[in-house]
């Protein structure tokens, strides 16, 4: 049989319920296709023998029934995996292995997968180019010396190099999508609440959401599938029966309504990305959706907004991490203070610290109205938008990305330039509502760009499906030449 | 009773001193589990065996609020006569320690679920009522133990993630002894409702303390002072009086009081500062994200109204009413429920005004002395029921009654039996009384003369004689009666 990493998930669950190949084979192929990418750098802990062992066990028993039945899935190092070491890209948690599995994990090896490593990821997930990650960048597999994105940088790599059949990521401001679009892959944020935070590293509580990570929009409904539902011990989740996004998977779109927001038409916007953008378009009209010019007029304050929620939130949830309990503690101080300060200087990267600082600053008193108080405010009018556009529209098009994936390094001391990376995905953190982004063409140096489908609250199947459709007409094909094995 | 003449007061040499004290308690909720998690809160296990992984901080750990705490404190809202807000927010009060996990408090700042109530106050001076700002739900910390080894700290955190009431009074109260009224109404409040425990020697009831000074008849409040922690009422009353007299004796020299945090030193009896309002934290407070705004259901408000137990106020009322009690007597039966239970038990069977008397002289004199509760009492109601109807059933004397108290109140027992045993079975045959009588009369014929001729106080050794020959057990009416009748 030809290289079976080659294959779409939902290739190689048709394959291995046909019984045409075992999962011990499948494991064993990504497991050579990471020994042999290690220059890309996408994982930080790697499960080989827990994999090839639960490959045996399924192959020994086989359950067909289950979503993902003997899938070795390789997931983003923020999920908290039961023995597995879990860092968050931190030096603060380089050597914390849970005792617990995060929720959104737990469902993926309750449908028949199992782990075969940890991805890397920006530190915290603070990053837009997986370049403040303590175990170092990732590269993209599209091109040498380019970021893959972030913060879910390691996902992307591995998903677009064939080193897992699918992926899982979080995205608070674009983690998800942004290193999507820079691959060439499928990634959708849902709902906030439809997946549970449960176990998973907390950035910023409410924008986190996970989300899949997939080649194809077929692959990313299974993933969406297996990895959603209500969990109790998430008070945010959402308490809604389990959609079949894959058996509901349809390309006719016709009579969808598609708005176009005039507001992410920025200044200095590569042309590339208008015509990808006018492709998009011409694709859905072309397939029978209506194309609506809407307008979402807070949108120029949505990176601001979400460049004080989200640190705001961090500055807090990071606090847990002071040396007393687990983790890093600096060996240097001689009370209580000066041990958190040595450990937190010192276990912390400068990322982490510049958010954590700005949070601390839009939280204090005296800044607290001006700041947090008012980003909150403009956070809702930034929602209203939204509702206000789903009046008239079923989703609305945007580019991913103002551009596509950049050199490492290129924006590493420029972190305004950094920020704007995320300006088409922040919005829809902002408004808890879902997003896909899809491959849709490339630039001129081949580099893939990405079409954002954002929808209505658990709109999640009308994204998939338009995408869908953009996927089927796009003719994008990716064009890997494995240079890093060479 | 004049107010002005009881009114607390501290004499400075430039005039009389008026002290406004506002309280902070902190009420444990009676609850099995955690306020965020499923951790159990037993008191006095061992260290750090009741602690989950969200206790801890794990990361990617998630609070989810227990309803039975919401719901304690509802009851809790509704027994101080307080708006309930069908509309709270948990809040995150961000500070570091080592013995705070998250890293945060889980607390509610603006939106406290519990708003303005008041509760009343019986005072020697009459009732006071003292207003109640807000009540609010939060997280207890762990504890910090710094006297175990000479270079290291330990943490402790089962009482991490324990579910707290705050109840934050307004500045109505004017003296230590209120201070000490208004924390036992409180606790016998939240006693009656089950839902606090009020034990302040396991730290389920805490309080900070906020005190300030102003010249007698100022209307403008002084700055407070804000003792922090306190575990007793004797040690709250010592506060007070200490920090008022500390703050009168600055003012009077001239010294603006700053405004502190400060604690209370038992050993040393002095409060003494903690930290100024310079170096006050900035709590960073701002909604918790990991959680939803609070929404009270009105049925859920409403069926817990409608289940509440008769609280101490209603009580004392149907008291007075009911059994013609005094004020004073209502108030010491139904400070505890389980004294004001044990009391109507006992008058189903015995009389009121007996009853009364017994309970609250030597019944709760052995109670003090033992340091016991009424439940541990080893004389339950029925027995103390059977022994007081003895008495007015003419069984035996009150004298009696002391005697087989005294055995009761070390080993229990039924009191009809003990008096069997003990011979102490009244005399009440007129006959055999009579019998006794003329006998000590023939003894002590010159006592009879001298009576005869006016000494009426021998009456009483007559009677004495005849108690003692009995060995106590006649009836002393009869006694009374048949002596009158022979020395006539």
């Amino acid at each position: 049989m030809s290289d079976i990493t080659n294959n779409s998930l939902t290739e190689i669950v048709e394959l291995i319920k046909k019984k045409e190949i075992k999962s011990e084979e499948v494991t064993t192929a990504y497991i050579n296709n990471i020994k042999k990418g290690k220059k890309l750098n996408s994982f930080i802990s790697e499960s080989f023998d827990i994999a090839l062992k639960k490959s045996q066990i399924f192959d020994a028993n086989p359950n067909f029934d289950s979503l993902l039945p003997g899938i070795p899935l390789a997931v983003k190092d923020l999920f908290c995996t039961n023995g597995v070491r879990t860092t968050a890209g931190s030096k603060m948690l380089e050597n914390f292995v849970p005792n617990y599995e995060s929720t959104v994990t737990a469902n993926l090896w309750s449908e028949g997968a199992f782990l075969l490593g940890k991805l890397n990821c920006d530190e915290y997930a603070m990053g837009s180019s997986n370049e403040t990650s303590f175990f170092g960048n990732v590269m993209n597999p599209v091109k040498e010396n380019t970021v893959p994105g972030g913060s879910s940088g390691g996902s992307a790599s591995a998903l677009a190099a064939n080193m897992t059949p699918a992926t899982i990521g979080t995205d608070t401001g674009g983690s998800i999508r942004q290193p999507a679009s820079f691959t060439g892959t499928v990634g959708l944020k849902p709902t906030y609440g439809l997946c549970s935070r449960w176990g998973i590293v907390a950035f910023a509580s409410s924008l986190d959401q996970a989300g899949p990570m997939a080649k194809t929009v077929s692959d990313c409904a299974l993933m969406l599938e297996a990895m959603s539902g209500f969990d109790p011990k998430d008070s945010t989740s959402i308490n809604r029966k389990k959609e079949n996004y894959s058996k509901k998977l349809t390309k006719n779109i016709k009579g969808l309504k598609i708005g176009i927001p005039k507001e992410y038409r920025v200044e200095g916007m590569p042309n590339e990305i208008e015509e990808i953008w006018e492709k998009g378009k011409k694709i859905l009209k072309e397939e029978g959706a209506e194309i609506i010019d809407i307008s979402l007029p807070h949108t120029e304050y949505a990176l601001p907004t979400y460049y004080i929620v989200a640190p705001a939130e961090a500055s807090s949830n990071l606090a847990r991490y002071d040396g007393v309990k687990y983790g890093f503690r600096s060996s240097n101080g001689s009370n209580l203070i000066e041990m958190y300060e040595n450990t937190r200087s010192e276990g912390f990267g400068d990322e982490v610290k510049r958010r954590i600082l700005i949070g601390t600053y839009v939280l204090s008193s005296g800044y607290y109205d001006a700041y947090y108080l008012k980003a909150q405010k403009v956070r809702q009018l930034i929602k209203n938008d939204f509702d206000n556009a789903f009046i008239k529209v079923d989703a609305i098009l945007t580019p991913s990305t103002p551009s596509a994936a950049f050199k490492i390094g290129e924006k590493k001391d420029d972190p305004i330039s950094m920020y704007l990376n995320d300006i088409f995905t922040v919005p829809a953190n902002l408004a808890g509502i879902p997003a896909i982004s899809v491959p849709a063409g490339s630039d001129k140096n081949n580099l893939p760009l990405g079409l954002q489908l954002i929808g209505k609250p658990l709109g999640e199947q009308t994204l998939l499906n338009l995408a869908l459709s953009i996927e089927s007409k796009s003719n994008f094909t990716q064009n890997i030449s494995k240079w890093w094995e060479k | 009773m004049n107010n002005e003449k009881s009114k607390y007061l501290i004499e400075g040499s430039q005039g009389k001193w008026e002290v406004v004290i506002g309280l902070e308690v902190h009420a444990q909720v009676t609850s099995k589990s955690k306020l965020f998690s499923g951790s159990s809160t037993t008191f006095g296990a061992d260290p750090n065996t009741q602690v989950s992984l969200v206790d801890s901080a794990f990361p990617g750990m998630l609070p989810v609020i227990n309803k039975h705490c919401v719901e304690q404190a509802v009851k809790t809202g509704l027994g101080i006569n307080a708006q309930i807000n069908s509309y709270s927010v948990f809040d995150r009060k961000n500070y570091f320690y080592a013995d705070l996990p998250q890293g945060y408090q889980i607390s509610q700042f603006k939106n406290p679920i519990v708003g303005e109530g008041e509760i009343t106050l019986d005072l020697k001076t009459g009732t006071k009522k003292i207003g109640i700002e807000r009540l609010h739900l939060e997280q207890d910390a762990g504890k910090s133990i710094h006297d175990l080894d000479p270079s290291n700290t330990f943490v402790d955190l089962n009482r991490s993630g324990i579910a707290l009431m705050e109840i934050v009074s307004k500045p109505d109260l004017r003296s230590p002894d209120e201070v000490s009224a208004y924390v036992k109404k409180l606790r016998s409040i939240m006693r009656y409702l089950e839902t606090c425990d009020g034990n302040m020697q396991e730290g389920s009831l805490r309080a900070d303390v906020n005190v300030s000074v102003r010249k007698e008849g100022d209307q403008k409040l002084g700055t407070r002072c804000e003792i922090k922690n306190v575990n007793s009422i004797k040690y709250m009353q010592m506060a007070i009086e200490h920090e008022s007299k500390r703050q009168v004796e600055l003012l009077e020299s001239g010294v603006s009081i700053v405004q502190e945090t400060r604690l209370f030193d038992t050993k040393k009896n002095e409060t003494r500062s903690m930290r100024s309002k310079e170096d006050a934290h900035d709590y960073r407070y701002f909604p918790d994200p990991d959680l939803l705004p609070l929404i009270l259901d009105k049925d859920l408000i409403e069926k817990i109204k409608k289940n509440l137990p008769e609280l101490p106020d209603q009580k004392k009322e149907r008291f007075i009413k009911n059994y013609s009690l005094s004020s004073y007597e209502a108030n010491v039966l139904v400070s505890e429920k389980e004294v004001a239970a044990y009391f109507e038990e006992v008058i189903k069977i015995a009389d009121k005004k007996l009853s009364i008397n017994w309970i609250i002289g030597d019944l709760f004199a052995s109670l003090n002395e033992k340091n016991i509760s009424i439940s541990e009492s080893p004389i339950k109601a029925k027995q103390m029921a059977s022994l007081i109807s003895s008495i007015s059933s003419g069984l035996i004397s009150g004298r009696a009654a002391k005697e087989v108290f005294e055995v009761m109140k070390e080993s229990g027992g039924d009191p009809v039996k003990i008096i069997e045993e003990k011979g102490l079975k009244q005399k009440s045959d007129p006959k055999e009384l009579e019998n006794l009588i003329n006998k000590i009369l023939e003894e002590n014929k010159d006592k009879v003369q001298q009576y005869k001729s006016g000494k009426d106080k021998l009456f009483g050794f007559f009677v004495g004689q005849v108690m003692k020959v009995s060995g106590g057990t006649a009836n002393p009416q009869l006694v009374n009666d048949i002596l009158k009748n022979k020395l006539k």
